[in-house]
């Protein structure tokens, strides 16, 4: 069968093909030097300062949604079918100021102005879907960019006002979105799309089967959804990774399913689309949720990945794994489900055979009498990879403390499980002191490492007062916070 | 127009920045969006492996080979002078022939037809070291015998040893502080064009053109006349682009007259943190005596620095660590030391605040030492020691200044007062002392910082004025804009002795065509010295417009008045336009260099006397920190601030100053940790790994005022004060309420000695330790 060859989106207002590009060529390298759109900056390539923020927008069961994403570790080849809109296209035809851009100026929210395409664009997409937000929506929606000058109050202030600048139902983008769904509609692809040389490859397969097929045909492939961490293999290491095969288009790995039993997420749900769901089925996690990298990067990035590629720092896997989470891994001729604790065999090995690609995650939902929490630990709050994350759930019977999961991230070379910890629980009461026994437990199940992001000491330590954390937190005796409020 | 009572712009006034409607739309250009001419070419520098060692040999035909290159420079490319050390130590050279001496030295650059493939081909060089022991931190390079970068200065008055002797009370102990990224959002970038004979133009982002211009010259061989150095504006620069483009300049010029063709060098961000210098970390040893009433009678110091391989400004940094070492003070016996010694780690450099900084936090330290030894609430301390006039002769600096405009009893005073600090600190220690697991503190901490170059032949400036006969305006000045809103302050000057709209003022780049001999814009001076400069750059005009309009119209000076957007000559107004048109019909000579020296300041190093300051800014913060006592994290309250800026000439321009200043001075002393592994690699080195503030982590209430009631008492540009560094200290204020939270957990028995930057890690084992010791 022919495979498409090229790639076809909108940029801005105008209708965009590009003939086999290479898999590796990001978004941001080719805005700036192909297309000389210069408003979108590099700041550090990795996803991290925002400065390259644009949004893409893409069609999901037919409605349009706009995100923004960083351009500096998105790849170009992934964005068949969208939107991109940069910050020129934000003033009008006639050149007119945007609201938002009206806002920062008369708040002063740019000094040295590098950061501020970015800043402008995070804010319009902040008020696109919350022309209202409270400072608290604001300084979320704002986790992924950095500013060196300004110390934000500014910024933070023009955010919070530009709703006195123009309501979004004129704005550009929404009276167009009729037209845009019907233009992006026309641009989908039917067939596997193949671009590139040989030694830098793009393969977008057709849908979830073709992928198995894909996958079969390149074993040795490199799977990407949202790229957050292989966009850095690329921009960092320059390690080569082709073929690539391009994952976030497959709406099949889109599904939610939330029953009594269970939540169901898909490999290809990235963390801003899980959010709804999460809060619903997790209320837990709805604050780890929001400290999950910054907000460009959980637009982009995927469950599925984070569980994939088996870092020992990921965010989600302590959690998931504390809560019981199974993964489903996927390949032509089949299918197979496990704990997600025995996913991970070490560091840097996942049970993954050949052609297999994680398909799905499910997340039993709570039993009766079972507590939850999740901690993440950094040395900044917000947008900065954990020192150490720890899930827990426990299930009370009767004052008892009948079963105990938690595990750990940060803490060995994989998310693990806190055997002895767990075992220094089942069976005692809930008390301080069972707590403090579980706390101790825990340098038999850990010996952590000294690193740049805190000291094996440190980790030990903190690991422990979590568990004392917790704790405190749903002790009935207790009459004073135990921990930082969030707003 | 011809109603307008007054005009649009002027100085006092809030004039947004000039360039912010650009800069919203993406439409601002920084050096990388410059349209590459044709031909254009890529350069990406090598790098060493090891923090020391001997090359004994470099394979580098791995790298010409590879796709896409071009060709390949090392030492022996480089026509003149392998060095580009700021203060002719000729200690830097651009490429090293014998020895690395810190782990991602640059060695060699190669230059390809794209960035990617330059930066691909970096990685294939071939290099054979010999390695040599190596020493990256202040204190085990000294015990390893390493030399010092520069001398080192002593500050030193009255009588130290004997006014120990029977001092009621003595401390001494070590404070570390560490350094600071200065995670600019636009990272180095040198862009040169080749031009006939010898002549090259390079765009690039620095603060300190001339510089950059020089040096290029020295590394090419050629007189400084054949190089033009442009800057339009940089993406942030807060010190770190004032020397350490000259290196990036050189490549790019270097490559770009080898080959003929445009040259471009842009490191990437994680090659930008450790192949340039940073803020330096600092290691300081104080011995304290004071009475019982908490007045300090003696001090000793010593400040040991990480300089580095090189010297850099490390001299005039670690100079500047001393002149600050008693904040706002006064010490009557003192005797300060720097130590600026040599490291196997990049070559440390200028960060706003220049070394000024981690002297006001050793002096912070001392008080909190005073306060837990007497158990005195440390604001009770602070004001006990303050400087005071003349007539209590409490007013004498370590370096024999008089401090002649002091101002910082006002400033504590009213903050005191308007952010309710005893009420609040009081609530606080009560809620304290219910041992709970959150706890809080509050810390209301001062500065006083002096303005001028401390080499004083940096203290002059020039502008170049053209007024168009269609009556626009061009100004270029010496100084370089890198956010701060220099451009719209000179500006403003402008339009107000001219009395002309703002608008009518074009500022363009920055560049050493117009204006030679420029200083670095640093030490907060831009708009003290080029403001200046520009002001006599317009009476020049003003003059000669004047005595034109005595001869023409037969008026005397005083019927010639300047008034918004029009001249009036005796009974007769004309539009600026119209009279500018006339005046050049009548062959008056409309462009004037203005120039301009600071007055007063004079500095002797050697003997540590002089009055190195032409005044002083002053300005308080008071904060409120919560605490997690079973992680160390922690969150800030509320800050509230109040900073004199004299008359400021844009105040809400100030108001970002120090609202900007206060939040990355927190970031120093809180989460920006530098952190080197054994082999001397620096392990973050980007925003992943190097965690600077967020818009979460400012403060929960921030209330930023200026001092409006405040008046340069020195004949600055309109009375104002310079704003870019002082209150950059200003984030102390969060550091030392970390630390009352922390003694808490003792009881506040103990002084807490914590050390920077206060992650929470280091606030967690730092309670832990405090539990240990009661």
């Amino acid at each position: 069968m022919a495979h498409q060859n090229e790639i076809r989106f909108l940029l801005n207002g105008k209708d965009t093909t590009v003939v086999d590009p290479k898999a590796t060529t990001t978004l941001l390298d080719y805005l700036r030097i192909d297309q000389r759109l210069t408003g979108t900056k590099e700041g550090c390539a990795e996803g991290d300062c925002g400065a390259c923020t644009v949004l893409v927008g893409r069609l999901r069961d037919g409605k349009l949604k706009y995100e923004t994403v960083n351009a500096c570790i998105r790849f170009l080849a992934s964005l068949n079918g969208c939107h991109i809109v940069t910050i020129e296209h934000l003033s009008g035809p006639d050149g007119r100021l945007h609201p938002v851009q009206e806002a920062m100026i008369e708040h002063h929210g740019s000094q040295c102005g590098f950061c501020t395409p970015g800043f402008v664009m995070s804010l319009y997409a902040l008020w696109m879907e919350t022309p209202a937000p409270s400072a608290q929506e604001v300084e979320t929606a704002l986790q992924g960019n950095l500013c060196r000058c300004t110390g934000y109050e500014p910024i933070v202030q023009a955010a919070l006002a530009i709703n006195q600048y123009g309501s979004p139902s004129n704005d550009y983008l929404n009276r167009e979105r009729s037209d845009v769904t019907a233009r992006l509609a026309a641009l989908q692809s039917t067939s596997r799309i193949e671009t590139g040389p040989a030694d830098d490859r793009a393969i977008l397969p057709r849908d979830v089967s073709d992928l198995a097929e894909v996958l079969a045909e390149h074993p040795e492939a490199t799977l990407v959804a949202g790229s957050t961490d292989v966009g850095l293999w690329v921009t960092k290491f320059m390690r080569p990774i082709s073929p690539v095969v391009f994952i976030n288009h497959l709406e099949e790995l889109k599904d939610i399913t939330l029953d009594d039993d269970a939540l169901t997420i898909g490999a290809g749900v990235t963390y801003s689309e899980s959010e709804a769901a999460i809060r619903e089925a997790f209320p837990h996690l709805r604050e780890y949720w929001d400290r999950i990298a910054g907000w460009q990067v959980r637009n982009m990035g995927t469950i599925g990945g984070n569980v994939a590629n088996g870092s020992p720092i990921g965010d989600t896997p302590p959690v998931l794994i504390s809560l019981g989470a199974e993964v489903t891994l996927q390949k032509a001729g089949g299918a197979r489900t496990l704990p997600l604790e025995a996913f991970f065999i070490d560091y840097g090995k996942q049970d993954r055979e050949a052609g297999d690609f994680v398909a799905s995650i499910c997340i039993p939902r709570a039993k009766p009498g079972q507590i939850d929490a999740a901690y993440k630990i950094s040395k900044r709050r917000d947008e900065d990879i954990s020192s150490v994350a720890v899930g827990i759930s426990v299930v009370l019977e009767k004052g008892t403390i009948a079963e105990a999961r938690i595990a750990f991230g940060g803490m060995a070379a994989t998310p693990k499980r806190a055997a002895s910890a767990e075992a220094a629980l089942v069976g005692q009461s809930w008390s301080a002191e069972a707590f403090d026994a579980a706390a101790k437990a825990l340098a038999q199940d850990f010996t952590p490492l000294s690193d740049w992001r805190a000291s094996a000491e440190y980790r030990l330590l903190v690991a422990g007062n979590l568990l004392r954390r917790f704790h405190l937190e749903h002790d009935t005796a207790k009459d004073a916070p135990v921990r930082l409020a969030i707003a | 127009m011809k109603d307008q009572t007054t005009i649009r712009g002027a100085v006092h006034q809030n004039q947004k920045h000039d360039s912010a409607v650009k800069q919203v739309q993406g439409r601002a250009d920084y050096t990388d969006d410059i349209a590459e001419p044709v031909g254009t070419l890529h350069a990406y520098l090598g790098v060493s492996s090891v923090a020391h060692g001997r090359i004994k040999g470099m394979d580098l035909s791995r790298v010409r080979a590879a796709p896409g290159v071009v060709d390949v420079l090392t030492a022996e490319d480089i026509p003149g002078v392998n060095d580009v050390s700021p203060t002719g130590k000729h200690d830097e050279p651009v490429f090293p022939t014998d020895k690395v001496e810190f782990h991602g030295q640059p060695i060699f650059a190669v230059i390809a037809e794209t960035r990617d493939l330059a930066r691909r081909a970096a990685e294939l060089a071939e290099v054979e070291y010999e390695v040599l022991p190596h020493a990256i931190d202040a204190v085990s390079a000294h015990e390893a015998g390493m030399p010092l970068v520069t001398d080192p200065l002593k500050l030193e008055r009255g009588d130290v040893d004997a006014a120990f002797e029977g001092v009621a009370n003595r401390v001494s102990a070590r404070m570390v502080v560490g350094g600071q990224d200065h995670m600019y959002l636009e990272g180095h970038i040198a862009f040169a064009i080749p031009g006939e004979d010898e002549d090259v133009i390079v765009h690039c982002s620095t603060q300190h053109p001339s510089e950059a211009q020089h040096m290029v010259a020295h590394v090419l061989g050629v007189p400084s006349n054949a190089v033009v150095v442009n800057v339009r504006r940089m993406g942030g620069g807060f010190g770190g682009k004032e020397s350490q483009m000259n290196l990036f300049c050189a490549v790019a010029a270097i490559g770009a007259k080898k080959l003929n063709r445009p040259v471009k060098i842009r490191p990437d961000r994680d090659q930008d943190m450790t192949a340039t210098g940073k803020r330096h970390d600092f290691v300081i040893d104080y011995d304290l005596g004071f009475d019982n009433d908490g007045r300090i009678e003696v001090v000793e110091g010593q400040f040991a620095a990480r300089c580095g391989y090189s010297s850099d400004l490390s001299g005039p940094v670690t100079d500047r660590a001393l002149f600050h070492a008693d904040n706002a003070y006064f010490y009557p016996h003192v005797r300060l030391t720097s130590r600026p010694q040599k490291t196997n780690t990049v070559s440390n450099t200028a960060f706003r605040g220049f070394g000024g900084p981690q002297g006001v936090v050793a002096a912070e330290r001392m008080i909190e030492e005073i306060a837990y030894a007497l158990g005195k609430d440390p604001l009770e301390v602070r004001k006990a020691n303050f400087y005071g006039d003349a007539n209590d002769g409490r007013n004498l600096t370590p370096y024999h200044q008089e401090v002649e405009d002091n101002v910082i009893g006002r400033v504590v005073e009213e903050l005191e007062s308007s952010a309710d600090y005893q009420a609040r600190r009081k609530a606080i220690l009560e809620e304290n002392a219910k041992g709970g697991i959150i706890r809080r503190g509050i810390a209301l901490t001062p500065v006083k910082f002096g303005i001028s170059f401390t080499a004083t032949w940096y203290n002059q400036a020039g502008c170049l004025l053209h007024v168009y006969n269609d009556g626009s305006i061009m100004l270029n000045h010496g100084g370089t804009e890198m956010g701060q809103g220099l451009n719209t302050k000179v500006a403003q000057v402008v339009a107000d002795a001219l009395q002309v709209d703002f608008d009518r003022i074009k500022i363009t780049k920055t560049t050493t065509e117009k204006v030679p001999n420029t200083s670095a814009t640093a030490a907060s001076s831009g708009s003290d010295l080029n403001g200046m400069a520009a002001l006599d750059a317009v009476e020049q005009i003003k003059a000669r417009l004047v005595a034109f309009a005595v001869a023409e119209w037969d008026v005397s000076p005083e019927e010639v008045v300047f008034a918004p957007n029009e001249i009036r000559v005796g009974q007769e107004t004309f539009a600026f336009d119209e009279f500018i048109k006339r005046a050049y019909m009548a062959r008056v000579h409309l462009s004037a260099a203005g120039f301009y020296k600071t007055p007063k300041i004079h500095w002797d190093r050697a003997a540590g006397k002089g009055r190195p300051f032409y005044y002083y800014a002053y300005g308080a913060a008071c904060s409120e920190v919560a605490i997690d006592t079973l992680t160390g994290e922690y969150r800030v309250e509320r800050t509230d601030i109040l900073h004199d800026v004299g008359r400021s000439l844009n105040p809400i321009l100030d108001k970002g100053q120090v609202e900007g200043a206060f939040i990355q001075g927190m970031g120093w002393l809180t989460t920006e940790e530098l952190w080197w592994d054994d082999a001397g690699r620096l392990r973050t080195h980007a925003p992943s790994t190097y965690k600077i503030p967020l818009a979460s982590d400012r403060p929960r209430i921030f209330n930023t005022n200026l001092a409006d009631w405040s008046e340069n008492r020195e004949m600055t540009i309109k009375r104002s004060k310079a704003v870019g560094e002082p209150p950059f200290m200003l984030g102390i204020s969060v550091f030392e309420a970390l630390s009352m939270a922390v003694a808490s957990v003792a009881d506040y028995r103990v002084c807490p000695r914590m050390d920077a930057p206060a992650t929470p890690e280091r606030v967690l084992m730092t309670i832990e330790r405090l539990k240990a010791e009661v």
